[in-house]
């Protein structure tokens, strides 16, 4: 803004981003709230990014799958196979697997499309695990956001669900394999499973209803599921905002961070960008899914070393882990793959999906919360994650016992029977080591605090002490007072003076007393108590290992 | 105080707006524009609404128009320079793609321009946004802990709801004829479901298997002793006269095995079920290939231990033992099927199975009649 010129310049481009605008306001009225979006503030932790990135894996997932349904054929014909993979040359095979054949050799552009198509399902599905863990181990399923964790389970089930038929359309020999055990899985469930698993492939086993069937569902019904709840999911999280991590300046009814006009839609944009070369890199120089070595499915075929995608590696598993029981009475039995296959993974859900009511029941807590737990903060529930992942990571390690026994010298029945006891094992011993490290991480924490902190100590009229030049103290990045303050176990105290934030349990204390520069005292509050295990403020009641 | 009180007691505004009113429009001046200097120094657009109280959370007079190299124009113009930079590599990477493209395609090449293509794009507005763009670290208030209503709004809402819920209530006939209505009409809905599937019928224990039927190799050619030597194995199919439909094959798949000399336990009932006799040094017997845990084909055999190993999950069935399942999670021996050497020399059943094949359900019979393939024994 130095020259006239320029000021000029500014002003007839602003008149123009006016009468543009108004041209959208006279029809919509939309002004608030585009200016409100824009305006709209995201935290800047990278942590938040990763569920960013499921999401523009699917954005990449839709686009190149649009362009593989236009050459893929969803049919269980058979065909003598005559394209330009040669080594399958007269081969009888399925319309579905010659086309998917046509799409990796014949079509220019196909493999590369494919194999990024493939690539992106995965890191998918790697990507919302990881936000999933980040908002468990966080405690950013609390109160308010029940609902949008509830929604995103249901969105983690619909895209393992996606995923999964997505990989079994192209009708090779190793997805096959992985029907035929849904199948039996389908098949074991009491009373109706024999009903049900004829109405989803239109009779026996193998059949030719299933593969169209399966295309309707991975092109049509399971993307639109996901489609809504993405929409819901997002929509609610604009109304409710992000949480974020506590920290200087940061309180339960403030949030930091940047504009989403123009630094977070320029960092989405790019964010997508990049996640997409990464995808294309994978897809280009990483091969995936080579359905060509595998050969067409044959009912009476199988490979060894068949393990499928390994988001359902914990499912195939488990059926390995389980031993050879099946209970059976008065004519009926429960086949054995409904244990592994079916009560197992149910009963994890319905855990999963009641977290939040378990969670406030064991922590008493049932305010609302903007601000995050450290993990530390709350050593029973990151020792309920890091069981449930060692739980997670034994059964899908069993899911490739075969390979890791080839791999390892060992023979196979040992380690299945060493994961059979590694099941139990790992997710007591990681949870009780996982508790350890968050009550020895929250006593680090605290050493920062009782160690000399450098700065000059003032005494002001009004008869406190302040350290000036000291982080930890009361004032924000550009010198306001903020009333709140990070104390060295990353706590966010409240201290008396100031705001009262509206519903929060405030912390009783000497520091509530104190008004005008608490800070110092607040601190010294804090060290004189000696409570390493202090509960942040917002949670009524503290911990129960408090 | 209504809400509709609360809009109509505001004063109207600029005319283009549709005559909406509320908070956030009120009274913006012109000079309140992107762009001037006012606007930057709004304090409005912090996130708080307008008539709200100021919270005390919220430092004032923040200021977000900074970008990091405001007061450094050199640093700006490298800044420039380094996105255009970033984005010439998407430039090239086009005209590579394309270039492959019709030079008939490549998947590493490929895969190499579009990654370089995206990367410049994405880091290339990381930058920008970075180095020349306003907007980092700004701090807002989140409008209260949560966005929950105050009570007159809620109030308000039940109102609204108690209009129909007292007139519905007072009809308590309405209600149930309704509620019985959609639950014959709701049930009638979902009968086309049932156009799925077939009817299950028994299928689950029946295999195309009959008596004096051959076992032909999935090409269709008969099986004669001989063709299978010691330690051999071979999967065969019923010879039903016509070519078997993938239901049939998988159902009815037969591993038909040679154990040579080797000691084979043989069942009461079951003497004549192997062709040659135990201890001899060929013995062929045969057994369903379908796994009794989750129906994969059990096609993996350990000859020096006459072991069959299911490759999906690794249950082991042990052939001398009438292939029980001696590790892994299968709960069943692999059922027998009975041969006999037919009048030709081909190798033949006796009969069908006399146990359902392939993994457990609900009804499962555990003997069935191998001749009239119908269940006899439940339990």
């Amino acid at each position: 803004m130095s020259s006239t010129t320029e000021r000029a310049a500014a002003q007839r481009r602003s008149s123009r981003v006016k009468s543009g605008l108004d041209y959208i306001d006279d029809r919509f009225g939309s002004s608030p709230f585009m200016r409100s979006a824009m305006d709209k503030i995201f935290p800047d932790h990278w942590s938040f990014m990763v569920g960013e990135i499921a999401m523009y894996c699917f954005v990449v997932l839709i686009i190149t799958g649009i362009y593989l349904a236009l050459f893929y054929v969803p049919s269980s014909a058979t065909i003598i196979y005559h394209g330009s993979y040669k080594p399958l040359d007269g081969q009888s095979m399925s319309a579905a697997y010659a086309s998917v054949l046509n799409i990796s050799f014949h079509v220019r552009a196909g493999l590369v499309m494919r194999q990024v198509h493939h690539w992106a399902a995965v890191v998918f599905v790697a990507a919302l695990c990881f936000h999933m863990c980040r908002v468990f181990f966080t405690g950013a399923f609390r109160k308010p956001r029940e609902v949008n964790w509830t929604i995103g389970l249901t969105l983690l089930m619909t895209v393992l669900l996606e995923g999964f038929s997505g990989y079994s359309l192209p009708d090779d020999l190793l997805s096959g394999t992985g029907l035929r055990v849904v199948y039996s899985i389908i098949e074991s469930i009491p009373l109706i499973g024999t009903k049900l698993v004829f109405l989803l492939w239109g009779g026996p086993f193998p059949g030719t209803s299933l593969i169209p069937r399966l295309f309707v569902l991975h092109e049509f019904l399971f993307p639109a599921l996901l489609v809504g709840l993405l929409s819901a999911h997002l929509a609610i999280l604009w109304r409710q905002k992000h949480t974020d991590f506590p920290g200087p300046g940061k309180t339960e009814t403030n949030i930091r961070g940047s504009r989403f006009f123009p630094q977070y839609m320029l960092k989405g944009g790019a964010l997508m960008f990049l996640t997409t070369a990464v995808l294309c890199a994978l897809g280009g120089f990483v091969q995936i899914n080579p359905i060509w070595l595998y050969g067409p499915y044959q009912p009476y075929a199988v490979s060894a070393g068949s393990q499928p995608d390994w988001y359902v590696g914990w499912l195939d598993g488990s059926l390995r882990l389980w031993p050879h029981w099946e209970f059976r009475s008065f004519g009926y039995e429960i086949a054995n793959p409904f244990f592994p296959g079916i009560l197992f993974p149910g009963i994890l859900f319905g855990v999963m999906y009641a977290w939040p009511l378990i969670d406030a029941w064991i922590y008493k807590d049932h305010v609302a919360h903007n601000l995050l737990d450290r993990p530390r903060d709350k050593p029973f529930r990151t020792a309920v994650g890091v069981a449930a992942l060692a739980f997670f990571s034994v059964c899908t390690m069993a899911s490739a016992s075969d390979l890791l026994a080839n791999d390892w010298h060992i023979s196979y029945e040992r380690i299945i029977e060493i994961l059979q006891i590694g099941v139990f094992v790992a997710p007591i011993g990681f949870g009780l080591i996982a508790y350890r490290v968050c009550i020895q991480l929250q006593r680090t924490g605290n050493m920062i605090i009782k160690k000399p902190i450098g700065g000059i100590i003032v005494r002001g009229g009004d008869g406190a002490y302040h350290t000036l030049g000291d982080h930890h103290g009361d004032h924000g990045a550009n010198g306001d007072r903020l009333g709140g303050d990070l104390t060295g176990g990353g706590h966010l105290v409240r201290t008396g003076g100031g705001r009262g934030g509206a519903g929060e349990g405030a912390p009783g204390g000497a520091g509530e007393a104190a008004s005008g520069g608490a800070a110092g005292d607040e601190v010294q509050s804090q060290r004189g108590s000696g409570a390493p295990k202090e509960a942040p403020p917002g949670v009524a009641g503290g911990e129960t290992e408090a | 105080m209504t809400s509709i009180d609360e809009s109509d007691s505001r004063p109207e505004l600029d005319p283009r707006s549709g005559g909406r009113t509320g908070a956030d429009q009120t009274d913006v001046p012109e000079s309140l524009l992107p762009g001037t200097q006012e606007y930057l120094e709004d304090p409005r657009h912090y996130g708080i609404e307008e008539g709200a109280p100021w919270p005390d959370d919220v430092p004032r007079g923040q200021n977000d128009t900074h970008w990091r190299y405001e007061d450094d124009p050199r640093g700006a113009r490298v800044a420039e320079l380094r996105i255009a930079f970033c984005w010439l590599i998407t430039l090239l990477s086009g005209i590579g793609l394309a270039a492959v493209y019709v030079a008939g395609g490549e998947a590493q090449v490929e895969g190499a321009f579009l990654f370089a293509g995206f990367a410049g794009l994405g880091v290339g507005f990381v930058l920008w946004a970075r180095d020349l763009l306003p907007g980092h670290d700004v701090i807002a208030s989140r409008g209260g802990l949560t966005h929950a209503s105050d009570e007159a709004d809620r109030r308000l809402a039940v109102q609204s709801l108690g209009r129909a819920v007292e007139p519905m209530a007072r009809r308590p006939f309405l209600g149930k004829v309704l509620g019985g209505v959609l639950t014959v009409f709701g049930v009638s809905l979902v009968f086309p479901i049932a156009s799925l599937g077939p009817a299950v019928d028994g299928q689950f224990a029946r295999t195309p298997w009959r008596k004096g039927m051959r076992a032909v190799s999935e090409v269709g050619t008969p099986v004669k002793p001989s063709d299978i030597l010691p330690n051999g194995v071979l999967t065969v199919f019923p010879d039903t006269g016509e070519p078997l439909d993938s239901q049939a094959m998988a159902q009815s798949a037969v591993l038909l095995i040679n154990i040579g000399s080797a000691p084979f336990k043989v069942l009461p009932g079951r003497e004549t079920w192997h062709i040659g006799s135990v201890g001899s040094t060929n013995c062929l017997v045969a057994f369903s290939k379908i796994c009794t845990h989750a129906g994969c084909p059990v096609s993996q055999y350990d000859w020096w231990t006459h072991e069959l190993v299911c490759p999906c999950h690794q249950s082991t069935f042990q052939v001398l033992l009438d292939c029980k399942p001696i590790f892994g999670p299968a709960p069943r021996n692999l059922p027998q099927l009975p041969l006999y050497v037919d009048p030709e020399g081909y190798i033949a059943s006796q009969s069908g199975f006399t146990e359902p094949v392939g993994p457990g359900y609900w009804n499962r019979p555990i003997e069935i009649n191998p001749f009239t393939h119908k269940a006899v024994k439940y339990s």
